[in-house]
């Protein structure tokens, strides 16, 4: 431990002294900084103090993380790594790799997170068989949110598939709206993407695509129909959609200048700051086609020094599935609880549908993990897929080279 | 040093018409005016957005004058925006990164000065490739540095403090520092340096007593430049720091770029102009010692 | 003994600032061209796997428009700085009133972080929100600026808002080059009868070389770092037109975890600035040691 960490402790080392059990601590690196999800993390905040630990607040925003994984890079090398990381995705297994994780199977073990958990999520949770992060909720990325006046003024239904959603698309932008309102960013580009890759070639499709990266499904037919689909919602969506912030093309569909937007439920939080009621005002449904996308925030434990640190890991751990939590957070974040058995009646219609369908999804085996929102595959990998993916979306390339050059740049990633 | 333009514009005066003169004068602060409006028009949309409530920027134009004026927002950048989960605003960063940025910008312009001084007045063989060589670290993109420095700073004991990010900026600011020191010294005749090791001063000796009382104006120029580089910096501040020593930026990042929460522009805005208030508090205030000091001697290198 | 401290005094002086310099810049890039050798992924590793991050590099489109970028962004940045810098100087420099006022509003975008700033200039360049729109609410329909959104000219909207960041500072510079000529040559310039802009082009111009390198070194350092800028104002977008080599190297090392092709990237990038800064700097330090 150097010498800054100890001297910010120091007031608990004292207090350490004089009892004989090593009070938890922990520092926790996460990227949740705006107001609904600060809220959010503090409730985790206050129920570790509550059990007589001590926070020590490490927040870094920006790019989805992309910040925090700088510092946490920087923070690992200096041999200096904060207690509890927000991780996830694969991202867990690939630290794990590098010899720095630390084990939370004892508490997983004892809190039987085995039985309370999907299974494809819990194995997101594990490293060579030990437990080494506990999840904090799922995200539902294959959204797709709609104007309810402006459909019922088109006498439009939520489309069911791709054909139907274009159909409407048409009929709307006869009418003047704009159908899809959209980010033109890497990452919500990638959203728009996997959520048709799992509407045309269905959820074996997106597993051999998007997870397995076989190199047959790459360049199929069904891949060139989904990039001829991404081509037709370019038209749909407007001229400055570039470089557009999700919650800008959220406000699009709430004053019905746009009708829908595909985007995963944190949009959720945009309509319901803005006072609209799900099911009256704003309409949520799943994307065209089977299956579910899931976007899972988790924290992993990093290996530390000091019995106090331990201490506070084995609690953050325990408190982070524990379901008084689960409940409280995701009611804030708009996402719902990893563990299938919390009581959702005070969560919304749109949580409620989520969590339907994650059980269903679940049982069908097509409950799938999120490409754009790094929970398929490893850094280098969807990354390289989302630069095709965007530099097709925002020009004319054809499906076909499209397709050629996803298989060469994700060949070109291991 | 300003004795060019009067006499100039003056002898101009005479040789012209004095209508086109006239016409002339207009055209010349209609361009200045122009170019006044392109370098203010952010300025005006952050400053008008950060008075604005949500409401009125979710639904109207994003560039328009406030309907009404309020304050909330700079109050809740100040001591209320969320940057984690405590929501006490920009205040509690604001000194970490005084605690950094002054002591960072003192010894990088110190070093710089005797750097400078060594190079200009003293040359030995092989000085100028000394130089060049310190000058062309001014080039490296801070990216590179940011995984090997982690692994030193965590070697010597002061990774994630406060004197860590002295020593980052420090040396990463001692190309620049020299630099500007260099160009100014150089102007100095170097007669009198001979004159004063006649007179049985030495090195030190010189530096204290002939060369850092002339040199007010290209310190100004260089504690303009490290501070508002050092306060800007959020990569080096991001990477090593830790829990309770996060510069500003860091805090201005973490109000700005979350990614899935609601965003609240006219607190950005705010917190943004916050954050740069003590740059541009430098800039008017020292702006014009600053251009004195560059019109003293870096320039004439 | 003190003889001897005497007569070293000045290298001993300079030493510990050149060590640092060794060790935290050539030995760091020595670092990097080591690990552009491996497959580090997450974390650096050093076991030497050849070149096949550089074959990797070059096989990649994304690159391939960075370098491109970097380019174009590079000398239109640049050149358009020092020129639009020396033409505010020298408007600057005609006895205006208010010059101070003046001064500090040209000055001082340098002093705001290009974190929040870049958000008011993408909506001013956004063509729904921004100029756009508000020149057509004018009643001019037809005006059309979306550069920010088009590909072919994105770029283009990022060199408008890198040189609103540091022309003033140039001007700053070169205005006070102009104040530091010796009046008494345009004096007689004046008096032989030559034309104003003659003596501008001949007179005071040339004189204020070591200027250029001063705003050359500032203008370069701020081209190849540019980088919160590209993140702000359009992430690297349309798709990734604006990406430039920074952001790459950002991208691969810190958001894809892929260390070895972000440390391959940052030699290629290096090679370039030294390829470029090296003869400036060579000839300019040559002239004055004459």
């Amino acid at each position: 431990m150097n010498r800054f960490a100890f001297a910010t402790v120091s007031t608990l080392a004292v207090a350490a002294a004089s009892s004989v059990v090593a009070e938890p601590q922990a520092e926790v690196l996460h990227w949740w900084t705006s107001g609904g999800e600060a809220k959010s993390v503090a409730v985790l905040q206050e129920e570790f103090a509550s059990n007589g630990g001590t926070w020590t607040d490490m927040p870094v925003a920006g790019g989805g993380g992309d910040a925090a994984m700088t510092a946490l890079r920087a923070r690992v090398l200096a041999g200096n790594a904060p207690t509890a990381v927000q991780l996830k995705g694969p991202a867990i297994q690939e630290w794990y790799e590098e010899g720095v994780l630390a084990d939370i199977s004892s508490v997983a073990d004892a809190e039987g997170w085995a039985e309370v958990l999907p299974a494809s999520i819990a194995d997101h949770m594990k490293c060579e068989g030990t437990w080494c992060a506990a999840p904090v909720n799922v995200h539902r990325v294959d959204w797709i949110w709609a104007n309810a006046d402006v459909l019922a003024a088109n006498g439009i239904e939520m489309p069911t598939t791709w054909d139907e959603f274009n159909a409407a698309a048409d009929k709307l932008q006869a009418a003047g709206v704009i159908p899809l309102a959209h980010g033109g960013q890497a990452w919500q580009d990638a959203t728009v993407f996997e959520t048709v890759v799992l509407g045309i070639g269905g959820p074996e499709f997106f597993q051999k695509a998007l997870v397995d990266l076989d190199p047959e499904a790459l360049t199929s037919d069904t891949m060139v129909q989904v990039f001829d689909q991404m081509r037709t919602l370019r038209g749909y969506v407007d001229e400055n959609f570039s470089g557009r912030d999700w919650n800008l093309a959220t406000a699009m569909v709430m004053n019905g200048e746009a009708a829908f937007q595909i985007m995963g439920d944190w949009a959720k939080g945009e309509f319901l700051a803005a006072g609209k009621k799900p099911g009256e005002d704003f309409l949520c449904a799943s994307t065209p086609g089977d299956g579910y996308l899931y976007n899972v925030d988790s924290f992993a434990m990093f290996d530390v020094d000091g019995d106090d640190k331990k201490a506070g890991q084995d609690l953050l751990a325990k408190l982070i599935v524990a379901p008084n939590f689960q409940k409280v957070f995701n009611l804030n974040k708009g996402s719902i609880p990893a563990r299938t058995d919390v009581a959702l009646d005070d969560f919304d219609i749109c949580a409620n549908l989520s969590a339907e369908d994650m059980g269903a999804t679940s049982d069908a085996g097509s409950l799938l993990p999120s490409y754009a929102h790094g929970m398929a595959l490893r850094g280098s990998q969807s990354g390289a897929i989302t630069d095709v993916v965007t530099a097709h979306f925002n020009s004319d390339m054809s499906s076909a080279d499209a397709v050629q050059q996803l298989a060469d740049a994700v060949a070109n990633s291991y | 040093m300003t004795d060019l333009s009067m006499p100039q514009s003056q002898s101009q005066t005479r040789t012209q018409s004095a209508a086109g003169k006239i016409a002339l004068r207009w055209l010349l602060y209609v361009l200045l005016g122009l170019f006044a409006l392109y370098y203010l028009m952010p300025l005006f949309v952050m400053v008008t957005t950060s008075l604005k409530s949500l409401e009125e920027i979710r639904t109207g134009s994003l560039i328009s004058l406030p309907r009404e004026v309020s304050f909330d927002a700079w109050k809740t950048a100040w001591s209320g925006a969320c940057t984690g989960i405590q929501c006490e605003g920009l205040r509690p960063y604001f000194w970490n990164s005084v605690l950094i940025a002054v002591p960072a910008v003192a010894i990088s312009t110190l070093l710089g000065a005797l750097n400078g001084y060594v190079v200009a007045q003293w040359r030995f063989k092989g000085a100028n490739i000394i130089f060049s060589l310190m000058l062309f670290g001014c080039f490296i993109p801070f990216q590179v540095v940011l995984l090997p420095m982690a692994r030193l700073l965590g070697m010597m004991g002061i990774a994630g403090t406060i004197p860590g990010l002295i020593f980052v900026h420090v040396i990463y600011g001692l190309g620049f520092t020299t630099l500007f020191f260099r160009n100014y010294y150089v102007t100095i005749p170097a007669e009198l340096t001979k004159a004063a090791r006649v007179d049985g001063a030495g090195f030190l000796r010189i530096f204290w007593s002939i060369f850092l009382p002339l040199s007010l104006p290209i310190v100004v120029v260089t504690v303009i430049w490290q501070f508002t580089q050092i306060w800007n910096d959020f990569l080096f501040g991001v990477s090593f720091s830790q829990a309770g020593t996060q510069p500003v930026t860091v805090a201005l990042n973490n109000i700005v770029n979350s990614t899935t929460g609601v965003k609240e522009y006219n607190v950005d805005m705010a917190a943004a102009i916050i954050a740069g208030l003590p740059t541009l508090l430098v800039y008017v205030v020292a702006g014009k010692y600053f251009i004195r000091g560059l019109t003293a001697g870096s320039v004439k290198g | 003994m003190s003889e001897w401290l005497e007569n070293h005094l000045p290298k001993v002086v300079l030493a510990p600032s050149f060590i640092a310099v060794l060790i935290f810049v050539y030995g760091f890039i020595g670092w990097t061209a080591w690990v552009s050798l491996t497959r580090s992924k997450l974390l650096p590793k050093y076991e030497i796997k050849g070149f096949i991050q550089y074959e990797r590099l070059f096989d990649s489109p994304r690159w391939d428009t960075a370098i491109n970028n970097l380019y174009i962004f590079g000398a239109l940045f640049i050149v358009i700085a020092m020129v639009l810098g020396l033409l505010l100087a020298i408007l600057l420099d005609q006895k205006i009133r208010a010059e101070g006022a003046i001064r500090t509003i040209y000055l001082y975008p340098m002093a705001l972080s290009m974190i929040v700033t870049g958000t008011a200039w993408k909506w001013i360049l956004n063509p729904g929100l921004g100029i756009e729109s508000m020149v057509q609410g004018w009643g001019f329909p037809n005006f059309e600026f979306d550069w920010l959104v088009n590909p072919d000219y994105a770029i283009y909207t990022i060199v408008m808002a890198a040189i609103w960041q540091s022309s003033g500072f140039v001007m700053a510079l070169f205005l006070a080059g102009l104040r530091s000529v010796d009046g008494e040559i345009i004096k007689a310039a004046q008096v032989d009868g030559i034309p104003t802009w003659r003596i501008y082009t001949a007179i005071i111009i040339p004189s204020m070389a070591p200027i250029f390198l001063s705003a050359f070194i500032v203008l370069a350092h701020l081209a190849i770092k540019s980088f919160d800028l590209v993140i702000a104002l359009t992430g690297g977008g349309p798709g990734y037109a604006t990406d430039l080599p920074a952001t790459y190297m950002y991208a691969m090392a810190f958001s894809r975890g892929d260390i070895g092709q972000a440390a391959s990237s940052a030699m290629i990038m290096m090679l370039v600035v030294f390829a470029i800064v090296v003869p400036y700097l060579y000839s300019e330090l040559r002239a004055k040691n004459d």
